[in-house]
């Protein structure tokens, strides 16, 4: 609770702080505040507790908040040059971040179907308008109505799921729901057929899965390049936790009806994913398509439901979230000094800016799931995991898709390296280089040593 | 411990040469650290017993939600490819002094550093470890071959590294299948070796296994990458490919493939046998029709390899022998090849057989050297080439008369060849281009007289080194056959 409280009061004391026009103290309220909302996460470790039937803060919530507030403080410390070129309203910016990471951990921590709702609404409704929030771009204003009337369209679905399950068991705690699946086996009420599928696709709408994607490349092109991370890693990231507290808790005993409709969506989600991203010329929707394969490969923790999948999400979830964040750190670098963030325009960047290069290909090798980076760890825990269960052919379908992903992946680190590209200088100020070295560390301890994050939860 | 140093010595010479961001420096540091790694190798080979016993194990866990541990040790095959790899390695590293590579304390951290990854596979008892050296020893000679290449090396690069990564795949899900029948909950060799699995569970597994080995030594008809990386890599980056990294396919099949799944492969081998003659063949025949060098150096080496391939699948003791020592000649003869072609292409800008011609005349000790290389290569007996490719042959005959034969008379071809360009390379008149041709000298000559030396040596006397590997290949065939029959 202290968590959500923090970044709460924090977000109003930035919005004040605006107000006053003191616009060199935001960004250090902002990441103050964000620190000590980590400390509470970490002090919490090991005590769950549950908040008015409302909110159970265990160890599942919290290690996906602290990824959350991590990769949120990363975003942030990206923001030094950027936002001063874009807008006049720096403070409403981090103020909706803020409430964004708010409406996350609530998503992260809910114990009841309708936190689960307020959760979602508090994050989206905060990135309809972060979408948008040039408003005089045209392709950003795209962005955020696209995403809005999709967003509008699933949460729709989300809820029509969740009263229908609230008419099957009259509860929306989740665990009276699995008690009451438990207790009913052979005689489960017809409306959770319905409710269940209905929630399934209003969250895959929100993880962007395939066949619920198609927002997705638009927004993530349109949207400011910053929004566009924060969307891709912290707020999938949450949409993955959210899913598993549901489908790998409530809906557990369910797990042989939806399960066959989840695989066909997996499978969709990954091949339409990565051969798509093939063919793309623009980093930033390459990147968007890649998050869709990614989603693919965090739904194999559902597949096949064990003691370890909260905790392959997790490492996936952190891979996946620092690799991006280097990839988006450098983009945003890159674009401000060439204008473009065609896959071009990194071109020759080895000579411009050795370090961001470096970067960016562990980035890129953790992504494509190479061997000694974090990426591959979480790729190996997934398919281990659909192994045990004998889904040899999903393994293989998702090998193959993996080789697809190598060939996009590396048109990028051939970019970098081995195209003669404008030399033009590219200086990288020093909270960037903090974030591209901290991230590429972490990918590369966590690929090296993973004992530290597996089964932590 | 002393193999740990012998491991993680090149990597830590990796960093130190990155930092050295003088070109001449970087050059010196690598060669340095290589020499150590060298001199370690040599302080196990002198401490190692050649029985059937793992030595110098080192075994901590590492992973341990998962299984996995840091299990090396050397035994006598393993102790062959270390070899191998810490001779090559400063050899390899000398041969590019002569070139100005930019970059160059990267170029030489990455040949260290993929000196780890090789080093990791040949000792890995446990097979997480060997698939991670497996990837190790792939992204660097990547990143070298496409980054100091010459022509399209990023395409021809790419279709590389994605089909090695292809079968490295469906190797991890081989491992990942064997780990969770383990009961164990490991991927100890050992307790690989102990699984009981049916003849279609080995079968499927000999595949997953055998397609990554066929990419990477390469077996006819998974070989399509491989002269065109050879060509256009950088000559250093050719020697670690040929010299060293299709050892590692070869390794793989020897400690992965035959005793874990012994059914499997005798169920498929005469496919394979069949298959690896053809690449001998078809190979031998393609490199006959080339007319750039370098190009009909790759090809051979196929050639050369098929035969090893099928000398293995024999599972007879002759083959396995044959091939440890075949691995060990073959390398230092390809590098040696590579080697003189680097110094005529450096000089004169071609490898085109019909360009040259009469350099023996204006350079006698690199006709010698090229000469004594070219016998060592068509196994002529007094060489390093001759017994094992002897011992080779004469399993592949005593498993089917006609394949031998073809084989035998292969070998004979590719004599042919060899000596037929050679004689257009080196004798004859000199015409404008070669007449200016300066002898070798410097690094150059350390070089080539230390492989001359390497292929004299061993040809005349190969016994201790076959005798380090004995032991160990006789234990292995007991293993397979007890497993066998076992089963049957």
């Amino acid at each position: 609770m202290n968590i959500i409280i923090t970044i709460a009061l924090t977000a109003l004391v930035v919005l004040y702080t605006g107000l006053f026009k003191a616009k060199k103290a935001l960004l250090p309220i902002t990441l103050l505040g964000l620190l000590v909302a980590l400390g509470f996460t970490i002090c919490s470790w090991d005590q769950p507790t549950v908040h008015f039937g409302m909110m159970q803060i265990d160890n599942f919530a919290l290690a996906f908040a602290s990824i959350s507030i991590i990769g949120t403080f990363f975003i942030f410390l990206l923001t030094q040059r950027y936002f001063a070129e874009n807008s006049q309203n720096i403070a409403e910016y981090f103020t909706l971040i803020l409430f964004a990471l708010c409406g996350i951990i609530i998503m992260v921590s809910y114990k009841n179907l309708s936190m689960l709702f307020v959760g979602i609404e508090i994050m989206s409704v905060c990135l309809y308008i972060l979408a948008g929030i040039r408003k005089l771009n045209f392709a950003s204003n795209e962005a955020s109505l696209k995403y809005f009337l999709m967003g509008a369209f699933s949460t729709g679905f989300l809820l029509f799921g969740i009263a229908l399950i609230y008419g099957a068991t009259g509860s929306f705690d989740i665990d009276v729901i699995q008690t009451n699946l438990v207790n009913n086996v052979t005689n489960v009420s017809p409306l959770f057929y319905p409710g269940i599928i209905l929630i399934m696709v209003g969250l895959c709408f929100k993880v962007g899965a395939a066949p619920f994607h198609f927002w997705t490349p638009d927004v993530y092109e349109g949207a400011p390049s910053l929004i566009t991370a924060f969307m891709s890693t912290v707020v999938k990231t949450a949409g993955f936790a959210a899913f598993l507290r549901l489908f790998a808790g409530a809906f557990e005993p369910l797990h042989d009806f939806w399960m066959p409709a989840l695989m066909v969506i997996v499978i969709i989600t990954l091949c339409l994913g990565n051969i798509t991203a093939l063919y793309q010329k623009n980093f930033k929707r390459m990147l968007a398509y890649s998050s869709i394969s990614h989603a693919g490969y965090l739904l194999f923790s559902l597949i096949v439901l064990t003691a370890h999948s909260a905790s392959n999400v997790l490492v996936y979830a952190a891979a996946y979230t620092f690799a991006s964040i280097v990839a988006f750190a450098v983009l945003i670098n890159v674009k401000q000094k060439t204008g473009s963030d065609d896959i071009e325009s990194f071109n020759g960047l080895a000579k411009r800016n050795p370090l961001a290069a470096l970067a960016l290909t562990i980035a890129m090798l953790s992504l494509a799931g190479i061997p000694l980076t974090a990426g591959f760890i979480g790729k190996y825990v997934m398919f281990l995991n659909v192994m045990e269960n004998y889904q040899v052919i999903l393994v293989v379908i998702a090998i193959l898709n993996a080789l697809v992903g190598f060939y996009y992946y590396f048109r990028v680190i051939i970019a970098v390296y081995f195209k003669e590209g404008k030399e033009v200088e590219l200086d990288t100020p020093v909270q960037y280089k903090v974030v591209l070295v901290i991230s590429t560390i972490v990918i590369l301890v966590l690929g090296i040593y993973p004992a530290l994050i597996l089964n932590l939860i | 411990m002393e193999l740990l140093i012998l491991i993680f010595l090149p990597l830590v010479g990796a960093i130190a040469t990155a930092l050295f961001t003088k070109r001449n420096t970087a050059k010196v540091a690598a060669l340095v650290f290589s020499i150590f790694s060298l001199a370690v190798a040599i302080g196990l080979l002198c401490k190692f017993t050649p029985d059937a016993s793992t030595q110098f194990v080192v075994n901590f866990p590492w992973i341990e939600q998962l299984g996995i541990n840091f299990h090396a040790g050397i035994d006598g095959i393993s102790m062959i490819t270390v070899l191998l790899t810490n001779v090559l390695t400063p050899l390899i590293i000398l041969a590019s002094f002569k070139h100005e590579y930019k970059n160059a304390n990267a170029f030489y951290a990455l040949v260290l550093f993929m000196q780890t990854g090789l080093l990791l596979v040949f000792t890995a008892l446990d097979a997480f470890l060997f698939y991670i050296g497996w990837e190790a020893a792939l992204i660097p000679i990547y990143f070298i071959c496409a980054t100091w290449g010459g022509k399209d090396r990023i395409k021809v690069n790419m279709k590389f590294f994605v089909y090695t990564i292809a079968g490295s795949l469906f190797m991890l899900l081989g491992i990942i299948y064997l780990f969770l029948q383990n009961p164990a909950n490991n991927f100890e060799l050992a307790e690989f070796y102990k699984l009981e699995l049916d003849a279609t569970q080995q079968g499927w597994i000999f595949w997953a296994f055998f397609i990554a080995f066929a990419i990477k030594m390469p077996i006819f008809p998974f070989h399509t990458w491989q002269p065109d990386t050879y060509t256009t890599a950088p000559t250093p980056g050719t020697m670690l490919l040929s010299g060293i990294m299709l050892k590692m396919g070869i390794y793989g099949v020897i400690r992965w493939l035959l005793p874990v799944v012994p059914q499997g492969v005798q169920d498929w081998t005469h496919i394979v046998i069949v298959l690896a003659i053809i690449g001998v063949v078809y190979a031998a025949i393609i490199a006959f029709m080339q007319k750039d060098a370098k190009r009909l150096v790759a090809y051979s080496s196929v050639s050369h390899v098929g035969l090893i391939a099928a000398g293995i699948f024999t599972l007879s003791h002759q083959g396995l022998q044959g091939s440890m020592i075949q691995m060990l000649s073959h390398g230092i003869n390809v590098i040696g090849l590579f080697f003189v072609l680097d110094i005529i292409n450096s000089r004169l800008a071609t490898n085109k057989v019909d360009e040259l011609g009469g350099l023996a005349k204006v350079a006698p000790q690199l006709a010698i050297t090229f000469l004594i290389i070219l016998l060592g290569t068509v196994a002529l007996p007094g060489t390093n080439g001759f017994i094992g490719e002897f011992l080779l042959l004469m399993s592949v005959y005593s498993y089917n008369a006609w394949l031998g034969a073809v084989a035998g008379l292969t070998i004979i071809f590719g004599a042919v060849y060899m000596f037929r360009s050679y004689q257009k390379i080196m004798l004859g008149e000199t015409n404008a281009l070669t007449a200016g041709f300066k002898d070798i000298n410097g690094t150059e000559k350390v070089v080539l007289y230390t492989i001359c030396a390497l292929i004299i040596v061993i040809g005349v006397y190969p016994k201790p080194l076959m005798q380090i590997s004995d032991a160990s290949v006789q234990h292995l065939l007991q293993q397979i056959n007890h497993k066998l029959t076992g089963i049957n």
